[in-house]
Formats: structure tokens, sequence, C-alpha cells
């Protein structure tokens, strides 16, 4: 259980996340601000409370992994790791400009603190599968998280993965299933009705979980039930909504927009308040 | 019959807008024309694509995000006498999907045309994961599959309304965004036959896609230096024109091959092969020198993997000075 003052702690964190993603792309003029914004109070929690890391040793042995497939996300994971000291916070003046260390999808090879390179869709929970599985066979105790939007659910990799993470019992690996409605073309019920993600990973034999993904106390509350679980991979299906805390891209329909500098500083300004 | 500009000026749309008429326009001429879509539908159908599909009940399908699966369905698709067009972002409808296409489309025979838009350099900010420096690459050495690259929009709705009446697998290569207008409206384009877009004597430059304007720019530069370069749009990739490429090395001497793709495997592997077994004469080849993408504005990338007019200017002394020397 979280105290009220770690609530309060998780809350500000958040915000200052928010308001370092939507600054990033206030100075590129565009990303994909919906899908970053939907898992920043995740992020919070997990940079804020849940996570083993070191920004000082982003490669430490024994640290906490993230995958985060739905690489568009990037910029949110960017402004976590640079609020946490992996790097300089000025890169985030950077995303996308030519030579950047911060692209617009997440790049193992340029950013310290991103573990996984992501970017085409539905790959990154293989990925997660493997690292959990080499850890387990190595006895070593870290948790693999990993990120898959609810769009993304559709590439057929992911199933192929769900299955391999339940016959290997990969109890180490956590997915937050990012459910915010949207896709690019549309609504994601409107290009593919899922219904209920918990009934399908429960006929999976995965431990499941559906909370509020802005709730930073059921969130953390997730985290640990998920952890405890033994001999089962665990999903937290999070109800989310796109663009969630910046005002323009919540009333947007759109999955990569252009970002004004005005819309940035209103939306910052309401976040600052 | 082409007939080229006598100004290379910007086009009045973007190559996506142009897709996005015609294809409203084919769909209305014939019911069983039909555009899959994998959610990136409104980056090429434009954010008219609902009223689209309005206007044509059950031919723009939305697959979702599954290229693979969508490969398939098209492939069944076509053998129910439907006529499928399914697009994605060049990697991804390409690389992701290379089995789907050689198993249920190439080897099983099935109609298939497959659109790849921003190819190349033209995934700008996207970066590395969606820059497709290796799309004709890995098609190319499947049998019977015909690769195009349009260089402009009146090349791109005459090549789209000529696929409608064909059979077998196309991977059609085409841009998203603003091109420069190289062909008078009323061209007509032959599959599989080069068209020569400016005569020169000195060297010849091969090229495709947005490298076709790069080219005519590079040959204006080389005119100032008193070299005479003709300049080839091949916008077949696959079967390349072998008969052109042989009456250039004999023409010219030299050839210079640019595109907007790895050097290795595409338009200046396809032109080397020729020339080796039919013509020798010095081949030099402005593409990306087999290295992965990145971010950036188009601009920045182009100077960034050599692929400017200058740059094919460089090439083309260079493949010149290798023929007297």
């Amino acid at each position: 259980m979280l105290d009220k003052e770690q609530v309060n702690m998780l809350q500000s964190f958040a915000k200052q996340i928010r308001i370092k993603t939507i600054h990033q792309m206030k100075v590129r003029g565009f990303g994909h601000i919906g899908g970053a914004m939907s898992i920043v109070d995740v992020l919070s929690v997990l940079y804020g409370k849940q996570l083993k890391y070191d920004p000082k040793n982003p490669a430490m042995e024994d640290r906490d992994w993230i995958v985060c497939s739905k690489g568009h996300a990037g910029p949110a994971i960017y402004a976590a790791l640079a609020l946490k000291g992996f790097f300089p916070m000025e890169w985030l003046d950077t995303l996308n400009q030519p030579g950047t260390n911060l692209p617009s999808h997440c790049d193992r090879k340029k950013t310290p603190g991103i573990d996984v390179t992501t970017g085409s869709l539905g790959q990154g929970l293989s990925v997660a599968c493997r690292i959990a599985l080499g850890k387990k066979q190595n006895q070593e105790e870290n948790t693999i998280y990993c990120f898959m939007g609810d769009g993304e659910s559709q590439e057929g990799q992911n199933w192929e993965a769900i299955m391999f993470a339940a016959q290997q019992k990969l109890d180490n690996l956590i997915l937050f299933l990012d459910d915010n409605k949207m896709q690019l073309d549309d609504m994601t019920a409107a290009i593919e009705n899922m219904e209920s993600f918990s009934e399908k990973f429960k006929s999976f034999h995965w431990d499941v979980q559906e909370i509020d993904g802005h709730d930073y106390e059921a969130i953390d509350a997730a985290i640990d039930k998920a952890k405890s679980e033994k001999g089962k991979p665990s999903v937290i299906v999070l109800h989310t909504i796109k663009g969630k805390g910046c005002k323009f891209a919540e009333e947007m329909w759109n999955h990569h927009v252009s970002v004004s500098e005005e819309q940035a500083n209103e939306a910052i300004a309401i976040l600052e308040k | 019959m082409i007939q080229v500009m006598d100004r290379f000026e910007e086009e009045k749309e973007t190559m996506a807008a142009a897709y996005a008429a015609k294809m409203d326009q084919m769909m209305g001429k014939n019911k069983d024309v039909m555009e899959l879509e994998a959610d990136l539908g409104v980056c090429l159908m434009g954010p008219g694509m609902k009223d689209i599909a309005k206007r044509h009940p059950g031919q723009l399908v939305n697959c979702g995000i599954q290229e693979a699966n969508m490969v398939g369905v098209a492939c069944g698709l076509s053998m129910t006498g439907k006529i499928p067009f399914l697009h994605s972002f060049a990697p991804f409808i390409t690389r992701r999907t290379n089995d789907q296409i050689f198993i249920s489309g190439c080897y099983s025979g099935a109609n298939i045309r497959l659109v790849g838009s921003d190819p190349g350099v033209m995934a700008a900010y996207n970066g590395g994961t969606h820059m497709p420096f290796e799309d004709v690459a890995v098609l190319r050495a499947f049998p019977e599959i015909t690769i195009l690259e349009p260089s402009d929009n009146t090349m791109l709705t005459d090549l789209m309304e000529q696929l409608t009446e064909k059979k077998g697998v196309y991977y059609l290569r085409t841009a998203r965004k603003m091109m420069k207008k190289i062909y008078k409206d009323s061209s007509a384009f032959q599959i599989g036959k080069a068209n020569i877009i400016r005569e020169g004597r000195d060297v010849t430059i091969i090229a495709s896609g947005i490298m076709v304007a790069e080219a005519l720019a590079a040959a204006e530069l080389l005119e100032g230096e008193g070299i005479s370069a003709r300049v080839v749009d091949m916008f077949t990739i696959k079967p390349i024109d072998k008969e052109m490429i042989i009456n250039c090395a004999r023409a010219t001497g030299a050839i210079v091959t640019a595109e907007n793709h790895n050097i290795i495997n595409g338009l200046g592997s396809a032109v080397c092969e020729v020339v080796t077994e039919n013509c020798l004469v010095p081949v030099e080849r402005v593409g990306v020198q087999d290295c992965f993408g990145e971010v950036g504005d188009i601009p920045y990338l182009m100077k960034r993997f050599h692929l400017t007019a200058d740059d094919i200017c460089g090439k083309a002394r260079a493949a010149i000075a290798r023929k007297r020397g």
C-alpha cells in the first residue's frame, strides 16, 4: 500500500514526466503524444518506486528491465530517464534531431537506460520472454517489464510470445497491456474488437489483473501482486486514456500529431498549476 | 509514349493524395478493386479515408496491425477474383511479410499488388526501424515478382490503372510526400521499359523514384562543367530493361546508378548484372552504403547517406575518368 506522501510523490513525478514529454515534442514540433501519455503513470510508479536501476550504471547486472514494445512511446521513457539522471536534461531538446540519441522509437544502441530496440510493432514481448527465460536460467531475480499497445496486440507474433511465456512459466515477466482504446486509423474496437483482453490472457494461462492505468495505488498494488505470482507470467491490463494529461492530445483524434508551441505551452501550464 | 515536362516543378498534390484519388476512382469503376490497410490507412488514403470507404462499401478493408495476415488475406481474395492493393509502410509490407509474399503470393501464383510507402530516407522522423534500404533487395530474388518505383504522380496513377489488369505479384514502392513533376499528364508508361528523360553523350545516370529528380538536377550541374549526361528513369527495377542498359552502355560508355536504397541488391546491382554480362563499361553506384537508417529530415538524410545531385555528379566524374583511364 502506498501512503499519502508516496502518492503525492508519484503524482508529481508523473507530472514532470508529462511536462518533459510535451517539451520534447514542442521542440521538434510533432510526435506520438497520445501513446506516450497513456503510460506515464505506470512509468512514474516504475521509475519512482518499483524498478531496480542505477542511472550511473544503466547496465547494472541485477537491474529490472523494461521492454517498450510500443516503441513510439519512447519520449515518455526518455523523460523519466532524464529526470532520474540517466543522461543530461538537455538531451530532451534533441528528439528526432539529426544525430540525436533520442529517436522517435526506442533504440538500445543510442539511449542509456533503453534495454531493447523497438518500433516495428509486435516484436518486444518475444524479446522480453527471451530475457526473462535467460534470467531465470541464470537464477537471477530481476523482473522483466514489457509495454504492449492495444492496437499492437493485433500482430500475430504477440500471441506466439504469449503462448511461449505461459509454457515456460515466466513468472519474472510482467506485461502491461496499454488499452487506450485507439489506434492510428480508428477506435481499436472498430478495427479488431478484442472484447476482453483479460479473458484471452486467462485462457492462455496467464495471471491477469485489470486496473485503471492512471491510479497510482492500483498500479503499485498490481505490480506487487504480479511479482508474488509463481509459475505464471502476469499481465496487467491498463485502462488508459490516449493523450492522458495533455489537453490538446486528449481532445484530438490522431496517433502522430503536430504539436505547436502554443498548444504545448498551454498543456504544460495546466500541468504546472 | 511519354512526354517529359519542360521544367521540373513540384507536383500540385502529394503522391499519397494522388494515390487516394486514383484508388477512389478505380474502386468506383470496378467493384473488384480493393484497398487493404494495416492501420496506416490515413497515412496514404488521407483524412478522407472513411468517406472513400463509405462510397465503396466492402472495398476498403482495414485488417489492423497485422501485415502478414493481410498478405494472406489478399492472396486469398485474389483467388476469388478480387483485385487487391495492400498497403503499409515499405518496411512492414516487405520485410515483415517476406515468407507470406513468397509462399502465399509468388509461389502460389496469387495476384496481389503490394504498396510500400515512404521507402528509404522518405521515412524521415520515423527513423531506423521504419527506414527500409533493403525492401527491393529482399524481394528482388523472388521469381516472377515485378518491382516498380514511380517517380511522379502521373506515372503512379498510370501504373495503378495498369496493375488492375495484371496477374502476378507486384511491389509498388511509393512516396507519400510531394514529388517533382517529371512527366506531362498525357504520358503512358510501359512496365519493363525504361524512359530516357534527358539525352546525353558522356555518361548515363540511371535512377528510380525520388532519385530521378536528383539525377536531372545532377545532369544540369554536369552540363555546366561541359559533361553531357543522359538520364534514364528505370521505374521497373525488376524485370530490368536490359536492352536500355546495353543501349546506354554503348551510347555513353559509362553509367551511374542512383537509388534511395542500399547499393546491395537494388537498382545498382541489377544494372551491374546486365553490364558485366553484356557490355562492360565503368559503373558507379550512388546509394546507401550498406548501413542503417536514422531519424532526421529528408534533406539531412539525403546528405548523410550521399544521395544528392552533388553525389551523383561526383560519381559521374569518376565513371568518366575510368572510361578514359
